[in-house]
């Protein structure tokens, strides 16, 4: 139990750190770096809840695509960062306050929640109910009850690539591609010329 | 003894650290959509916590999901952001009023 809780304040430290110094490092590239050890120590967090699957899915999804993602634009992109960071300081009395307020606030209700809400009657994690392993607890119910869920997000993925390969592809001019309307259009009027041709002179054009 | 209050918490905090991410890197759009990827992981850190102490899985499915829309708005807002840059040449939003809105 000592253990785990030292587990929990480690994690939690990392992340919430982490966190931090992606919204306050100068280069966005360590930004990205710092936005993978918050990724990184919340999967932690989950393996602590009993969470495994979740905690896979967040390092494969988040660090092995988003955050590279993230990487790939901020070094294709060359732009003066250092220009971008005026008014960090104008802003920060405001924006101190704002987080300050709703850190309290929040944290409020989650004690408020904790200790009066469904969830107090239960003081130890069960990521997995039913005694089956966690990721067989969520194909159980992802593939069952969740399944139009689970069919939705998959579209709601393919929207996202063909939007996002519509709105980055460009066309270069000059390059000669298949005209489907074109081809189509062509008639053997506008594709074929008769040539009256005399004896003896051949066609010179 | 660690309880649902801690995650929590820690969930909170990081909520709050993007929305403070926001507010001061207000021309910056890679770090704006880094805040907004921070405040989705406290939102599946909330979803987790309150699936493994309510004792049902249903929390950890709606964790994914959320997952699968922050990949797509990820991946749509990256998009975006370099048809901005290619259109303007910088990616300062502060003073992006090119649809008169």
């Amino acid at each position: 139990m000592a253990l785990q809780a030292i587990a929990f304040y480690l994690l939690a430290f990392t992340t919430i750190a982490a966190g931090l110094l992606v919204v306050s490092a100068r280069n966005p590239v360590h930004s990205v770096l710092f936005l993978i050890t918050a990724f990184f120590s919340a999967a932690g967090l989950f393996v602590l809840l009993g969470a495994e699957f979740l905690a896979m899915l967040l390092i494969v999804v988040y660090v092995g695509a988003v955050a590279v993602l993230f990487l790939f634009v901020v070094m294709m992109l060359d732009v003066d960062f250092a220009e971008l960071r005026q008014g960090f300081a104008q802003y920060l009395p405001i924006g101190g306050l704002v987080g300050g307020v709703l850190t309290l606030e929040m944290v409020f209700v989650a004690a408020t929640v904790a200790t009066n809400g469904a969830a107090s009657k239960n003081p130890l994690p069960n990521a997995s109910p039913g005694g089956a392993p966690n990721t067989e607890a969520i194909g159980r119910v992802l593939y069952t009850d969740y399944i139009f869920f689970f069919q939705l997000a998959g579209l709601v993925l393919l929207v996202a690539m063909i939007g996002a390969i519509v709105l980055t592809l460009r066309h270069k001019p000059g390059v000669k591609r298949q005209d489907i309307g074109k081809q189509i259009a062509r008639t053997p009027k506008t594709g074929m010329e008769l040539v009256q041709i005399k004896p003896g002179e051949g066609i010179s054009e | 003894m660690i309880g649902l209050p801690h995650y929590l918490v820690v969930a909170a905090m990081l909520f709050t650290i993007g929305v403070f991410g926001i507010f001061v890197n207000r021309k910056n759009i890679i770090v704006i959509l880094m805040s907004i990827e921070l405040i989705l992981l406290a939102v599946n850190i909330n979803l987790v916590a309150f699936s493994a102490y309510l004792h049902d899985v249903a929390g950890q499915i709606f964790a994914m999901f959320v997952l699968t829309v922050a990949a797509a708005e990820a991946a749509v807002g990256l998009a975006i952001l370099v048809t901005f840059f290619r259109n303007r040449g910088d990616i300062a939003v502060d003073d992006a009023s090119m649809m008169k809105g």
